[in-house]
Order: C-alpha cells, then sequence, then structure tokens
C-alpha cells in the first residue's frame, strides 16, 4: 500500500475574540501549511475542510472557506466534526488513488456565540436537549461516573489541569499558560459538580491546517525531514445517548486504538510512543483516554500522571503544547493535536519539544463525553 | 421565520498604532521625488503586509438567528410519551436477541441491531448512577433557575440509564447508588417533563 506523508503543518495562535474572519484564519493557516510545505497551491489537487454551521451561523459552512482553503477550481469536500475525522478522510482520499495532494484545514471562532446553547443542541430535541444539557454538564455526569467507578478525586483531576496550564508556558500559541498549583484549581469557581472553571477548556478561537501527500509526491516535493508519515489510524463510536453507553467506559477508544496500533506494528503502546497529544476538553478525560489508549491499566490514569509519566520530562510526556485545557479550538482541536506532533516528530517544537521523537500519538474526540475517537500515530 | 441582523454595532478590536510610519509614507509621496517615493513606497509595501493590520480598527456586527422547528417525534418516542400523559408510568423495550431493556426506548438495539416491539413497563424505581448540581446560569437552555442538580439514574428493569433532574433533594445529600423514584407532573403533555423529577426513595442507598 502507498504511504501518505504529512509535509506541511500549520496553526493560528489561539485566543479569545480574534479579529480574524473565519476566511482570514483560513488563508494564514493555508498558506503557512504550503509554505511549511515547500509547495505552491497549485500542487493540491484537493481540500477536506472541517466545521461547523452551528458554531459558525451560517449553513453550508464549508462552502463559505473554500476560496480561503484554495479549493477554487478544486475538489473540496467536508467534515463536520473534529479534525482528527477530516485528516481521516484526507488520507483516504489519497489512499483511492484519486488524488496525490490534500489540504485539510479546520477553523473554529467558539467566542463568537454561545458555547452551552450550542452544545445543548448536540442533544436529542425530543428528550435530552430540553432538560438544558451541553457540554459542560454532560461530561460533568460522566467525571463523576468515573470517579465513583475508580475511586478517583478531583484532586486528582486538578493535577491535569496544573501539568497542562503549565506545559502551556512553552508554547506561543496557547491561550491560557499558567502556572497553578492543585489548590488554585480545587478554588476555582464551580461550574457543575464535580467539574471547576480550571478543570474546563476554555472557549477559543483559532484555525490549523495540514497537507498529505502521496508518498511519491512527497518524496519528489520534500527532504527526509519534513516527511511525517501516517503510520496508523483508527476511529470507532459508542452509543448516542450518554445512558445507552457505560460513561466510566472507554471501549470505544480502546477500539480505535487497537486499529490504530495494528496498521502502525505498536505492540507496547507505552514503550513505542514519545509523546502523546491527547484530547483534554475537561481534566479529568486526559485520565480516561490514557487508560483507553492502553498506556495504563483501566482505573490507573490518575496515579499515571500522579506519578509524573504524564509530565513534560517524564516516561510520557502528554499534551506538551499545553493541550485543549489551555486553548480548545473545538472541530480543530485534533487537527492542532496532529500538527504539534508533526512538530514533535521532525524535532521542531521549539520550547515544548520532546527529546528524541521518533513516534507521536495525536487523540481527537468528536461527540459529547467521547461519543467518537479517532487515534492517529505519525512518526518518521 | 426570521433572520434578524441587528445594526452593525462599532466595537474597535485594536488601537491605532505605527501611525508614524504612514504618516512617514504619505510626506514621502507629498514631498519626496518620485524616484525615492517609489523607493520608500515599495520598501512600506513589503512591510505593509504585516503591519497595515494593526492600524485597522477592527468591526463585530452582532446578529440573532432564530428559526423554528417542529420535530416529529416517531412511533417510538410517541408511544412511551403517550403512555407516560395518559397512565403516568413508564416503559421500556427489550432487544428480542440480546434481552438487553432500553429506557428511553428505543427502535433497534444498539448491539444487535434487531427491532424491539416488546415493550415492558418499569416500576419508576431505580438508582442514582451519577449526579451533578449546575451552578452557572444559561437562561438560553435551562427549564429553571440554578442550582440544577442532573441525575443519570439506573432505572430498575432497564439495562439503560436516564439523564433527568433530581428533586426534593439537597446537594449534599446525594450519593452515588442511592435509591431513586420517579415523579410524575400532575398535568403531562407527552414530553419529557411529565416525569417531573427524581426524588431518593424510601430504602436509601443500595
Ligand atoms: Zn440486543
Amino acid at each position: 500500500m502507498e504511504r501518505v506523508a504529512i509535509i506541511g503543518a500549520a496553526q493560528t495562535k489561539y485566543e479569545r475574540n480574534k479579529p480574524d474572519t473565519f476566511a482570514e484564519m483560513i488563508y494564514e493557516v493555508v498558506s503557512k501549511a504550503l509554505e511549511d510545505a515547500g509547495i505552491t497551491i497549485k500542487e493540491v489537487d484537493n481540500v477536506v475542510s472541517v466545521s461547523s454551521d452551528f458554531w459558525d451561523g451560517r449553513t453550508i459552512s464549508s462552502m463559505a472557506i473554500s476560496d480561503a482553503s484554495g479549493a477554487f477550481g478544486k475538489d473540496i469536500t467536508t467534515v463536520e466534526g473534529d479534525g482528527t475525522f477530516g485528516a481521516l478522510y484526507g488520507m483516504m482520499r489519497i489512499l483511492s488513488g484519486s488524488f496525490g495532494c490534500t489540504v485539510v484545514c479546520a477553523h473554529h471562532k467558539g467566542t463568537e456565540s454561545n458555547m452551552r446553547g450550542i452544545t445543548n443542541t448536540a442533544f436529542d430535541p425530543l428528550v435530552e436537549r430540553r432538560l438544558g444539557l451541553d457540554s459542560i454538564n454532560s461530561a460533568a455526569l460522566q467525571a463523576r461516573r468515573y470517579m465513583s467507578k475508580w475511586g478517583v478525586w478531583e484532586e486528582q483531576f486538578a493535577r491535569v489541569s496544573v501539568k497542562n496550564h503549565g506545559n502551556a508556558m512553552r508554547n506561543p500559541l496557547a491561550m491560557l499558560p499558567m502556572e497553578i498549583t492543585v489548590d488554585d484549581v480545587m478554588a476555582s469557581r464551580k461550574l457543575a459538580d464535580p467539574l471547576k472553571l480550571l478543570d474546563c477548556s476554555p472557549v477559543t478561537d483559532g484555525a490549523a491546517a495540514l497537507i498529505l501527500a502521496a508518498e511519491r509526491n512527497a518524496k519528489k516535493w520534500t527532504t527526509n525531514k519534513k516527511r511525517v508519515w501516517m503510520k496508523g489510524v483508527g476511529h470507532c463510536s459508542d452509543a448516542f445517548r450518554l445512558g445507552d453507553r457505560d460513561l466510566a467506559d472507554t471501549r470505544a477508544l480502546k477500539q480505535a486504538a487497537k486499529k490504530a496500533y495494528a496498521m502502525a506494528g505498536i505492540s507496547d503502546p507505552l514503550k513505542e510512543i514519545d509523546v502523546a497529544e491527547i484530547c483534554d476538553a475537561f481534566s479529568y478525560m486526559e485520565l480516561m483516554w490514557l487508560e483507553g489508549l492502553g498506556f495504563c491499566d483501566d482505573g490507573m490514569g490518575a496515579e499515571f500522571v500522579e506519578r509524573g509519566h504524564a509530565d513534560f520530562d517524564g516516561a510520557l510526556p502528554v499534551n506538551p503544547s499545553g493541550g485543549r485545557l489551555s486553548a480548545h479550538p473545538v472541530q480543530v482541536a485534533g487537527l492542532a493535536a496532529m500538527a504539534e506532533c508533526v512538530l514533535q516528530v521532525r524535532g521542531e517544537a521549539g520550547e515544548r519539544q520532546v527529546d528524541g521523537v521518533e513516534t507521536a500519538l495525536a487523540h481527537g474526540i468528536n461527540g459529547m463525553c467521547g461519543q467518537a475517537h479517532c487515534v492517529w500515530i505519525l512518526g518518521k | 421565520m426570521g433572520i434578524e441582523t441587528a445594526g452593525a454595532a462599532a466595537v474597535p478590536r485594536r488601537s491605532q498604532r505605527r501611525f508614524k510610519q504612514v504618516r512617514e509614507v504619505i510626506d514621502a509621496l507629498r514631498h519626496g521625488t518620485r524616484r525615492n517615493t517609489r523607493r520608500l513606497a515599495a520598501k512600506r509595501e513589503v512591510k505593509q503586509l504585516s503591519d497595515w493590520k494593526d492600524q485597522v480598527e477592527v468591526m463585530v456586527h452582532h446578529g440573532k438567528i432564530s428559526v423554528p422547528y417542529s420535530w416529529t417525534v416517531g412511533s417510538t418516542l410517541s408511544k412511551w410519551y403517550v403512555l407516560m400523559r395518559d397512565k403516568g408510568e413508564i416503559w421500556a423495550n427489550r432487544c428480542p436477541s440480546c434481552g438487553k431493556v432500553y429506557v428511553p426506548p428505543k427502535i433497534k438495539c444498539n448491539d444487535c441491531y434487531k427491532d424491539m416491539n416488546d415493550w415492558v413497563k418499569l416500576p419508576g424505581t431505580g438508582i442514582l448512577e451519577s449526579y451533578t448540581v449546575v451552578h452557572y446560569s444559561e437562561p438560553v437552555i435551562q427549564p429553571q433557575e440554578p442550582p440544577i442538580i442532573y441525575g443519570l439514574v439506573k432505572m430498575d428493569g432497564a439495562d439503560t440509564a436516564m439523564v433527568h433532574l433530581m428533586g426534593e433533594v439537597e446537594p449534599e445529600q446525594l450519593m452515588v447508588g442511592m435509591r431513586v423514584e420517579a415523579v410524575m407532573s400532575e398535568e403531562r403533555e407527552a414530553n419529557i417533563f411529565d416525569i417531573r423529577y427524581f426524588r431518593p426513595s424510601a430504602g436509601g442507598e443500595a
């Protein structure tokens, strides 16, 4: 099978009330990603855009940024969900043999609307929506279910927030670099028990883009150092309704990880993966997903983080970018995680560079409480 | 249906900066020789690619989209709601293949993808699997003033859980595993609020 490489990556700075339009952000990241790849828009033969109509406040939001994405006169298609799923679609288009170079771009401006109002509309209007569920209170139900199933404490969630905001101090693109303590997290405003303000990712604006190329083109256009191979990918979805799943169970992620590891030939993820960017939309999620990804046993995520294994200088640095807790441009989040992994594999991550990265893992979620997961293995 | 766009309100986001540089270019255009004007303008042009943005007063236009919808409830959920409205009962349906009981009812079992035509009546009691006390206010979506308590209730006789409001309970009394029961509304309209809320029931902790 032909391989697919990521040959270009770019992100905007993540901010509140970003003064750029959706199109301006996409122009910025696609231009920078092309420059990073050392190619022009002429070499690109298709675009996968990632956006959400409801967040953008318009229908067919993908068409509104098609010029900005460089899709004029080309094939463009869209994913409404996380950027990791857009990248999967982009890779599949190349593997189909129909395309040789794909731009995958995602944009999000959370600060232009009402986050709770919008995430409420993700719920079934016939049942849960009228109860007032949204991304925060549903996550709170998951967090407590996870706590009671495994005997995890709020302080252990807080530890994730401390680590990731601290990591963001090394990332000039992050929105909330902060040196905080577990006490600060515990004392922050209660939003929905057991989640406090500093357990929750912030509403953020930003965009990211990747340039994917078929092996034949990647080798023609770029140097060995620039190419980061898409070695493995897996995705899997659980039930839509919260009550139809066990919210403390990570079976969908386990399936996704199993597929990605099998494709990449990974048998011992903790040994073979050097850095991970995992969806920490809420502090507790990092612990759950560490378990689902097989870095530790079920219920042991808190101990893994407490022992410092996930620290910047730990056995498996997790979210050295500062993660989603430090900037959460929803649909962009997973693509940003992949862009960070590209920098890590190339050794271009600046101050946040982890030593000796050969293989990196990027993870994104879609749907409430991690209904669906996409896992990427990227490497040299 | 109405899509209203409120009048454009000016909200400046960037203060004027590097005014001096613009001044220089203008002065050069006015007074410089043709040649050095061009050179200066060309030099500025390169810088302007990034610089002009710092001088823009970026505007924000406010708007609101209000579009009504009428969603059909479909046969499965309509049956559920009508039983609730007319009899004050909570029903579930069962997978003919694996026996899993779903509430709210579903068309097909997630695991088996088989039609679920067996309906079973639930006693309306259950166990609190998780809960949260919401402290923030969001009138656009919330059915009542905060604090609002939500419970994830695993009802007796069902294999799935249901999210609903909790009532007649103080936040500090909440406990995972506690016995709860549904309280039906007096006035029922065949929607999710026909269950008023769940409250702690006799029997205490399971
Ligand atoms: Zn079944």
